[in-house]
């Protein structure tokens, strides 16, 4: 295998089997690549129902066979259901070798791990994966091609470029009539936008929805249009929207992540970015929901009104729409039960599509008018380089989601992260994985200190005429390793299990085995 | 600069944890507590721990304080030894009832100043007032040993050992705070206020702290870090006093240089009173880095 060193310093193999040639993070790109769009007129049997009366039959109207690629998504999180079902009706068909292009994977879709041994699904394409699943795959290699993982704009301009060709995309809708015009917001599974699915439904050669409440025609709201369906399945249950947050959006109540966020909100405060009109965004993560509520008791103390809020939309986000500490929410994915709610009634709560939101090949979107970005993260080195992937063991456990695209397109961007998880030092002097490059992150904030990346002297000047425990992300890393110890450098193997996509599509890092197979 | 007891947040010494998370929330004081947080079990373990941890951990300007199991039980005696011998200078005694406790302390720390070539008298000592009977012994107490500084109140003991409940309002209680409070003013030394068990009702809490600073407490035991902030904002004097209080003691000083006896600020008269009131918000708000002491062009000792 030829390795190349990319822009940060990573090496990266020229080719990987089962996956092609790959694009190298940082290197101008020679051969034409821009974002063409496929230019196959996708056609429907007009004189065919729509409304089918199981997946299987889906599966034999879409003539889907061997080596296909299928795309889902997750706005149903840990409760989704339907991803399973498909996989499972494949499996009795015979049919094997397929691509999963999945907008993320969870906890809900590790049934998939059995699927991958008999040889059902040899690919998979997401955002991210944890638990078991995740574990097979980085400790037993059980795929025989490493997994692609993309942000959520990278996945919507693959889509769009024609780079992943989606044979069947199969929606989950919790509001659908027999014509396919589809929502996530009515309905007894309603999990809110549709975000994620739009792209799918717009580019793959077949569109298949899949809904638990069938609605006379016309469906409506229309979140994806009949003229992008060719067929529509109805099934007992979509999943359980109950458990779409499963305590994910609990507000904090560590000490040390509330010492975090009001650490974070006043870095805000001082950059001079908080004022009327300004836009932000911010994980779901303990710390990271915690600035949202120090920026509301500042906000309100000053009288400042924001413009938007987007991204994955969390019921704090939703209580300051509506007390007017925003003018509207922009929603790709709604993470919990209020949030629906509010995203059913409110018309300020937009739905947007993950192209709208994040893509980079687009003519423009909303990552690129953000003031300000919240985001976590696993690990940090003195790059300011982020890992959000895998552990500092080097096993997969999160997502990339939108955390490239953000850091890209906001004005200030900030890491919220404590010095030391579970005894183990969080700023490093390397990442395992680098996610989100360092030239992307401003500040990176932890409950000991504040270390700002040296090429925003400007905003460096500004900190520094407050109080706040300002640091070099050097002195931060040698006080983790005060408390923990050097870590010890991790062995890994040689095959590599994981490709991150850095958001145009090149490839900023890849996750090696965590042991020789 | 004044040393100021505002926060004193109790930890206990069998969690690793608490060593490295406490000191991030900048109390006044910290209590690693031996006694009544640590199961029989776990006594030798925590004690062991604390020691190691005061080796190892450096905790700025943050007093640390030991509260050590009663000299009568078979664990506070190698608590002493043991914490003094690791770097412990803060002894929290509970159940303080008579000054007979105080001096079978006393003679234990003179003994090991003196085995250990330590100054005299270097190793402090807080009384927790934690009964009746200790509330009424409290001047006796206070005075027992040169070595003490403050007088805590335990209001749970307190309330236990009189048989009624902790309620609000508490004419017991008040009563009995009152009289600590004075007792330590007259002393010149810290009295500081019992702890507030339920954390879910900040607002309740709060409002004791205002009422334990109104009856004249200079700190408040705490038991959650979230405590600890609202404790300083409410020591700590409106910034709108430290100012008013910087105006009199300028004005005061220029009237003493042009020889002129009596001074107005505001409309007001300022005499020597006022003038002592003002220069205790003002050392306050330099001891809790309101203020440099830079900014104070008088020096309050010359006057």
């Amino acid at each position: 295998m030829i390795y190349k060193k990319n822009k940060i310093g990573r090496l990266i193999p020229t080719s990987i089997e089962g996956i092609g040639q790959l694009r190298i993070y940082g290197q101008i790109d020679t051969e034409e690549s821009g974002f063409e769009k496929p230019a196959e007129i996708r056609k429907t049997n007009r004189s065919e129902k729509k409304l089918l009366q199981s997946i299987e039959q889906a599966l034999d109207m879409t003539c889907l066979a061997d080596g296909m690629t299928i795309s889902f998504h997750h706005h149903l999180r840990n409760g989704d259901s339907v991803l399973m079902q498909v996989v499972e009706a494949i499996a009795q068909k015979g049919i094997k070798d397929l691509t999963i292009c999945s907008s993320s994977l969870t906890k809900a879709h590790e049934g998939l791990i059995d699927y991958i041994k008999s040889g059902v699904v040899t690919g998979i394409q997401t955002s991210g994966l944890r638990g078991q699943l995740a574990r097979e795959v980085t400790e037993n290699c059980i795929l025989p091609k490493p997994v692609i993982f993309r942000t959520h704009g990278g996945r919507a301009r693959a889509v769009e470029a024609g780079e992943v060709t989606i044979d069947v995309a199969f929606i989950a809708a919790s509001c659908c009539d027999e014509m396919g015009n589809m929502n996530g917001k009515l309905g007894p599974s309603a999990f809110g936008s549709m975000g994620y699915p739009m792209v799918d439904a717009q580019y793959a050669r077949q569109v298949v929805a899949i809904t638990d409440n069938l609605v006379p025609y016309p469906a409506s709201p229309v979140s994806i249009p009949e003229t992008l369906v060719d067929y529509v399945v109805q099934v007992d249950s979509i999943g359980d929207n109950s458990l779409i947050s499963a305590g994910a959006t609990r507000m904090t109540k560590s000490p040390r992540e509330l010492l975090i966020a009001d650490y974070a909100c006043q870095v805000l405060i001082h950059s001079g970015y908080i004022k009327n009109g300004f836009s932000f965004q911010a994980g779901s993560g303990g710390a990271s929901l915690a600035v949202i509520k120090s920026l509301k008791d500042y906000m309100s103390a000053q009288n400042i009104t924001a413009s938007f809020a987007s991204g994955g939309i969390t019921s704090h986000l939703v209580s300051l729409l509506e007390e007017g500490f925003f003018e509207c929410l922009l929603d790709t994915q709604t993470f919990d039960r209020l949030a629906v709610e509010s995203f059913m009634k409110n018309p300020r709560h937009i739905e947007m599509s993950a192209s709208r939101y994040a893509n980079p090949g687009a003519k423009s979107c909303v990552v690129d008018k953000l003031d300000i970005m919240i985001l976590s993260a696993t690990e940090v080195d003195t790059k300011f380089n982020v890992n959000v992937m895998t552990t500092s063991t080097g096993i997969i456990m999160g997502a990339q989601g939108g955390h490239p695209d953000t850091a890209a397109g906001a004005k200030l961007r900030v890491v919220v992260t404590p010095l030391i998880r579970k005894r183990i030092p969080i700023i490093v002097e390397d990442v395992m994985t680098v996610v989100t490059p360092g030239e992307h992150i401003d500040v990176v904030v932890t409950e000991r200190g504040i270390a700002v990346n040296p090429k925003r002297q400007n905003l460096l000047a500004r900190l520094q005429k407050t109080s706040l425990p300002l640091m070099k992300i050097e002195e931060l890393k040698n006080l983790a390793e005060q408390f923990t110890g050097k870590p010890q450098k991790i062995k890994l193997g040689e095959k590599i299990v994981g490709i991150i996509e850095y958001r145009d599509g090149s490839v900023i890092d890849v996750i090696h085995a965590t042991a020789e197979r | 600069m004044e040393k100021l007891r505002r926060s004193m947040l109790f930890c206990p010494a069998n969690e690793p944890k608490m060593y490295l998370s406490a000191p991030l929330f900048k109390p006044d004081c910290i209590i690693f507590d031996l006694e009544d947080a640590i199961p029989v079990r776990e006594k030798d373990s925590a004690r062991a721990l604390l020691c190691e941890a005061l080796q190892f951990f450096d905790f700025g300007d943050i007093e640390i304080f030991v509260r050590i199991n009663a000299l009568s039980t078979p664990f506070g005696n190698s608590d002493v030894l043991d914490t003094v011998a690791a770097g412990i200078r803060r002894i929290r005694l509970p159940m303080c009832e008579t000054a007979q406790h105080v001096v079978e302390l006393d003679t234990i720390l003179q003994k090991l100043e003196s085995s250990m070539s330590l100054p005299e008298g270097c190793i402090k000592i807080q009384c927790a007032i934690e009964t009746p009977k200790g509330v009424l012994n409290a001047a006796e107490i206070a005075t027992a040993s040169q070595r003490i500084i403050s007088l805590s109140f335990g209001a749970e003991d307190f309330t236990r050992s009189l048989g009624i409940e902790r309620t609000l309002p508490n004419k017991a209680l008040d009563h009995a705070r009152c009289q600590l409070a004075l007792v330590c003013s007259s002393l010149g030394i810290d009295a500081i206020d019992t702890v507030w068990a339920d954390l879910k009702d900040m607002a309740g809490f709060e409002a004791e702290v205002e009422e334990a600073k109104r009856i004249g407490f200079k700190g408040k035991s705490c038991i959650h870090p979230k405590q600890v902030q609202a404790v300083h904002k409410i020591f700590n004097p409106s910034p709108e006093a430290v100012e008013h209080s910087l105006k009199v003691i300028s004005m005061a000083a220029r009237a003493f240089e042009q020889g002129i006896g009596v001074v107005t600020v505001d409309g007001k008269m300022v005499d020597l009173p006022v003038i002592h009131k003002a220069e205790r918000i003002v050392n306050l708000a330099i001891a809790a880095g309101m203020i440099e002491s830079t900014e104070v062009n008088y020096d309050l000792q010359k006057k």
